[in-house]
């Protein structure tokens, strides 16, 4: 399998769907859609769900989405790319959100952003080779009283010190 | 009712589920267990008891004996100790007073005396999950009193003479805002709490949610009858995952219990609510874009007017209201619009809630009456700055409030003072920097979340703020002349005026009062010189990109 290394921050070129869309997956798309039927309001929410199936939006799934809910396509691209909690591009199995704002920075968040990136050989927006992680910025977790912070998935490490990154890394390798 | 001997309440806020309390809670029940106690000692889960650094906090009644940074092989000495025996173990005791924590043996310390709790009153003391302990401590009382013997009018009239406003960042009088609404004909009318917290440095409103969850639902009650809204939603983040778990939870017990949905009180009042999850968009905080993402569209701003208070979700009149505002509801309509002005200043009345970050000795959510100072806040409840370090600069409601020097450590904190020092109190975020940093790679650092966070709707803000960013890497350099400030300057004014919402437009208030307040340091710069020694000269013959890639104080790519 290559290495999977795809480019940082939202100037990067957008993506052509590169996963696996066979049948089944986009199937389970329509059916997580079909929740939300009827409901175009409800896109967001409906992108979240779908989002949960492979950790990131492939262009096969938002045309699904957009068909199900009976949304222009455009205007579900124009979601999926707005938020940040959405990827259109794929991402690996664990998320790591980290924040990098002033109570953060203040608290030598630059530092551990080195340590986590040099620790799994990735840029920042980059997904190891194993497929394992993506590394993401966030613009605020909302732990500043444990700043630094990470988060993973949806479980925040806090009071980071360089040194601790290898231990919490390892129980999710 | 069971009676239990002694409770031990385990901190459940974020920051302190972040530093392990779980397991900690969990050992302390895994040992109450095995030693039979479990009919003698009751651990409950509650929300932020106040000093997130000082995690895992554990307090262990009757005696009200607060316990800092417990780990697990702690938690059972607590047990085998304190709780068998009845020895406290002082090794880990923590002497400051928690405001969260009522002693029966009053042993406050001046620190905390000046703490007040109106919207944090229960959180810390209760468990979020149990709606009983909620109405144990009056909860869902002011909502019975404001639908059986209040005319909407006179709920309106009440928030109005309270003098409350805004607690999400523009401060404006709820009780007018209410009035617009309720003037508004419509068969339709929404309440919107804005949950959406994404001001770096703040998050309170995430404590409040996570501490004292029923509190926000009977505020949205009585809003949604003081205006005849009869369907309310709470807009929160998409990372807050414990937040949106408690909330719903909340919601779904209070439909069990009758105060939420058809003729609640048997008023012929109905008022439901729903959760709504963003999905990481700051703008999404500002209260169009709010909307426009609740209806299923990109989180942009819209042009204003009409305002929401008219024309709001799907063209309906909506109230949209911070988590904050909607707590301090409750015990206004219960303890009336006198009781309330008790408390901080006559323009400014009532409390505010703070999250304090960064160079203090207690970082954490504190919550102090209006109008008292910085000085006391930072060396009062914070307990001063670490490692005999100077006071540099507080940057006070959040990354688009001001930067205050020293020279205004003793301005009153309210609406007012603070405007007229060129800040905001904004959302309550307090960073606290000392002299170990630099001003211009602080400055770097709030103008590239800006760049980050424009949504790139309008021109001014989309480019001024990737513009900004650009100059003042350009300084951290120390490769800038005089006139790239004066640019800087004028783009931000350009920005201020014409920006469509207010995140282009705040961009100028921490860049005017940095360009203000330090303008020693940042003129250095200018001379090739960087007082905190932070900020290098970009090597000749580096691949600038790259440098700036790797070189996190110039701006994170």
């Amino acid at each position: 399998m290559s290495e999977m290394r795809v480019p940082a921050g939202p100037g990067g070129p957008s993506v052509v769907c590169e996963c696996e869309c066979d049948d089944v997956f986009l199937n389970e798309v329509e059916k997580v859609a079909s929740m939300y039927r009827g409901r175009p309001e409800d896109l967001v929410q409906a992108l979240h769900d779908v989002q949960s199936l492979r950790n990131y939006l492939p262009r096969e799934a938002l045309r699904v989405v957009a068909r199900t809910l009976d949304v222009p396509e455009s205007r579900v691209h124009g979601v999926a790319t707005f938020y940040s909690m959405f990827s259109t591009r794929p991402r690996g199995r664990h998320i790591i959100r980290i924040c990098e704002s002033a109570p953060c920075h203040v608290a030598g968040a630059a530092e551990i952003i080195d340590s986590l990136l040099d620790e799994l050989g990735v840029e920042m927006g980059g997904t190891t080779s194993d497929k394992l992680f993506t590394v993401e910025t966030s613009s605020c977790l909302g732990v500043c009283g444990v700043a630094p912070a990470i988060m993973i998935d949806d479980v925040v490490y806090g009071n980071l010190c360089a040194e601790d990154l290898p231990e919490i890394l390892r129980r999710y390798r | 009712m069971a009676f239990y001997r002694a409770h031990v309440l385990v901190c459940g806020g974020f920051p302190c589920v972040a530093a392990g309390c779980r397991a900690v809670r969990d050992a302390i029940e895994r040992s109450v267990r095995e030693h039979g106690l479990e009919r003698e000692v009751r651990v409950v889960e509650t929300g932020c008891l106040g000093p997130c650094d000082l995690g895992p906090i554990v307090v262990v009644y009757p005696e009200g004996t607060v316990y800092a940074r417990v780990t697990v092989s702690d938690a059972r000495e607590i047990v085998d100790e304190h709780l068998l025996k009845g020895r406290a173990v002082k090794r880990l005791e923590y002497t400051g007073h928690l405001p969260s924590v009522s002693l029966a043996d009053d042993k406050r310390t001046d620190y905390f005396e000046i703490q007040e709790r109106i919207v944090l009153e229960n959180v810390g003391l209760i468990d979020p999950d149990s709606i009983e302990e909620y109405i144990g401590r009056d909860g869902y009382h002011a909502a019975g009193v404001a639908l059986t013997s209040m005319s909407p009018d006179e709920v309106i009239e009440t928030i109005k003479s309270s003098g409350l406003r805004g607690r999400g960042g523009a401060a404006f009088p709820t009780g007018v805002k209410l009035g617009f609404t309720a003037r508004a004909e419509d068969d339709q009318k929404y309440i919107i709490c804005n949950a959406d917290e994404g001001e770096p440095g703040t998050f309170k409103d995430r404590l409040i949610l996570e501490g004292d969850p029923h509190k926000v639902i009977e505020g949205m009650i009585i809003l949604g009858y003081s205006v005849g809204a009869s369907m309310g939603y709470v807009y929160i983040r998409g990372e807050y995952y414990l937040s949106i778990e408690r909330i719903e939870r909340a919601i779904e017990e209070a439909r069990k219990y009758g105060l939420l949905g058809a003729d609640i009180f048997g008023s012929g009042f109905d008022f439901d609510i729903e959760v709504k999850k963003g999905a990481g968009a700051y703008v999404c905080g500002e209260e169009t874009a709010l909307i426009e993402s609740m209806e299923g569209k990109r989180g942009e701003p819209r042009q204003k007017p009409p305002y929401p208070g008219t024309c709001g979700l799907w063209g309906k009149p909506t109230v949209v209201n911070n988590v904050e505002t909607i707590a301090n509801v409750p015990p206004i309509i219960r303890n009336g619009a006198d009781w309330f002005r008790q408390f901080g200043t006559p323009t400014s009345p009532g409390t505010k809630v703070y999250t304090l970050t960064g160079d203090v000795n207690n970082k954490g959510l504190i919550e102090v009456p209006m109008g008292i100072t910085l000085r006391e806040v930072i060396y009062g409840v914070g307990g001063g700055i670490p490692g005999g370090r100077r006071f540099k600069m507080a940057q006070t409601g959040g990354t688009a409030g001001g930067c205050l020097s020293e020279a205004h450590l003793d301005i009153p904190m309210d609406y007012e003072n603070l405007q007229e020092a060129g800040s905001a109190l904004g959302s309550g975020a307090l960073l606290i920097i000392d002299d170990s940093h630099c001003i211009v790679d602080t400055a770097c650092i709030l103008l590239h979340f800006f760049e980050h966070e424009s949504c790139g709707q309008c021109t001014p803000c989309r480019e001024g703020t990737r513009r900004l960013c650009d100059i003042f890497r350009k300084v951290g350099e120390l490769t800038a002349t005089e006139d790239h400030l004066k640019l800087a300057r004028e783009l931000a004014e350009v920005m201020q005026s014409s920006s469509l919402c207010a995140l282009g437009q705040s961009v100028a208030v921490p860049l005017f009062t940095i360009l203000d307040h330090y303008a020693d340091e940042i003129k250095a710069h200018l001379e090739g010189r960087c007082p905190a020694g932070v900020c290098r000269r970009l090597p000749t013959g580096v691949d600038e990109e790259a440098y700036v890639t790797s070189h996190a104080g110039g701006g994170i790519k």
